[in-house]
């Protein structure tokens, strides 16, 4: 039995090297762009396989579905035809080889620096402040108050891309064939009781168990982007609109922010939360983070500023 | 009861796997893109279906295994009609049928669902 387990997981790592590989230097970009939607539902697998199944939801849900999403309706108006293979010029060589050798170096310095971490890790110590975080779950409680910090930062690089995304220029509407065909809206209108009611459940379930923000607003955003492919979110585009869609994408970050200089003026320590209140503040962050990452990666999906 | 359901367990995962395997191989030999949907949709999802059925068998509660048996519900609206919309937007966008009889029937065909359509 155990070689077999052995054996899955050897399989799961070279398919994962298999696929990484087809995904970068793929000479179809079609084809590399499935291929990363596969890396994506393989590294899922990979997280299940290391019991991380926060991680796991996350992964399936942003890196196999909405980042795949965003790369084909990229790719869908690009124009047709074989791409160019670009070949270096003899004076791009020796900065590419030095890149290369670099990232080489640096990635064999972070496994070295993998290797020397304290094991069996820092779980017995989250074990014994979990008590004092507010909830149950031991994820939850590093992502929002042991290490809240990262998840700010976290948040705020993703504001960051959708204002990179949004600097590009106006919004692009959905095609019209798209829109025109009867079975895109129905799906929309089928599962979107589920697109809510299935956040809400991970975002209670995320005090006591795999489940939280994040993935709540994976799997809202998901639904989100059905809805704008199917030109079903009009609300979004209205330039009056503009002002309650900036303030709802950035309410998770500022609620988040706020909280931790809350700590800051009631304890002197910048993110330290007051137990009385952990669990009922962590839950309204939560819920705004959720809320705020979902229309985040909407607004990735207008593929420009809207309302411009 | 529990220990009839755990020994049909492994032939019902066993038969998904098999239709599983039915279906990848159909997507890979098959000639087009329709052909390939049939594959997907009808091989897979019945595979599926035995999984989750198989699965839920050897489900601790009631409740995990009807999350299981939702799980193919959910599946089967979906890819029923993402099938759809990939189908029509292939005949939309003017790819054709393969047929064994050539591409003049399927040419036809596709000329017939596109005025019908308008």
């Amino acid at each position: 039995m155990s070689a077999f387990v052995i054996g899955f997981d050897l399989l799961l790592g070279a398919g994962l090297l298999w696929l990484a590989w087809q995904a970068l230097f793929h000479p179809q970009p079609f084809a590399a762009v499935v291929h990363f939607m596969a890396f994506g539902l393989m590294m899922a697998l990979a997280w299940v396989r290391l019991e991380a199944l926060d991680i796991a939801l996350a992964e399936a849900a942003i890196g196999a579905g909405v980042t795949g999403a965003l790369l084909l309706a990229a790719l869908g108006r690009l124009p047709d035809g074989p791409t160019p293979r670009r070949l270096l010029r003899a004076w791009q060589r020796p900065p590419v080889a030095l890149a290369l050798g670099s990232v080489l170096l640096l990635s064999l310095w972070l496994v070295w620096v993998a290797w020397q971490l304290p094991r069996p890790g820092l779980a017995a110590e989250v074990t014994a402040a979990l008590p004092e975080s507010g909830v149950r779950h031991p994820v939850t409680a590093v992502l929002l108050n042991l290490r809240a910090l990262d998840t700010l930062l976290e948040v705020a690089v993703m504001l960051g891309a959708v204002w990179l995304v949004w600097s590009l220029g106006p919004e692009l509407r959905p095609y019209a064939p798209v829109t025109a065909l009867p079975g895109l809206p129905a799906l929309t209108r089928l599962l979107h009781p589920l697109f809510l009611m299935v956040p809400a459940y991970l975002l209670w379930r995320g005090s006591h168990a795999p489940g939280g923000a994040f993935p709540a607003g994976a799997v809202l955003g998901a639904g989100g982007i059905l809805l704008l492919l199917a030109d079903g979110v009009p609300w979004m585009q209205r330039p009056e609109h503009q002002p309650l869609l900036r303030l709802l994408l950035a309410a998770g970050l500022v609620l988040f922010l706020g909280l931790a200089l809350g700590g800051l003026l009631l304890t002197g320590t910048f993110f330290a939360i007051p137990l009385a209140i952990a669990g009922l503040a962590i839950l309204a962050v939560e819920v705004a983070i959720a809320l705020s990452i979902a229309l985040m990666l909407m607004a990735c999906y207008l593929f420009g500023e809207p309302g411009r | 009861m529990t220990e009839g359901l755990a020994l049909i367990a492994p032939w019902l995962i066993a038969a998904g796997v098999g239709f599983f395997l039915t279906g990848a191989l159909g997507l890979w030999r098959f000639p087009d893109a329709y052909a390939r949907l049939h594959a997907l949709t009808k091989a897979d999802n019945l595979g599926l279906g035995l999984l989750c059925l198989g699965l839920a068998c050897q489900a601790a509660s009631l409740s995990a295994a009807l999350k299981l048996l939702l799980v193919w519900g959910l599946v089967l609206v979906a890819s029923s009609i993402g099938a759809t919309l990939i189908a029509s937007t292939a005949l939309a966008r003017g790819l054709r049928p393969v047929t064994r009889r050539g591409s003049r029937r399927g040419a036809r065909r596709g000329a017939r669902r596109g005025s019908r359509d308008s």
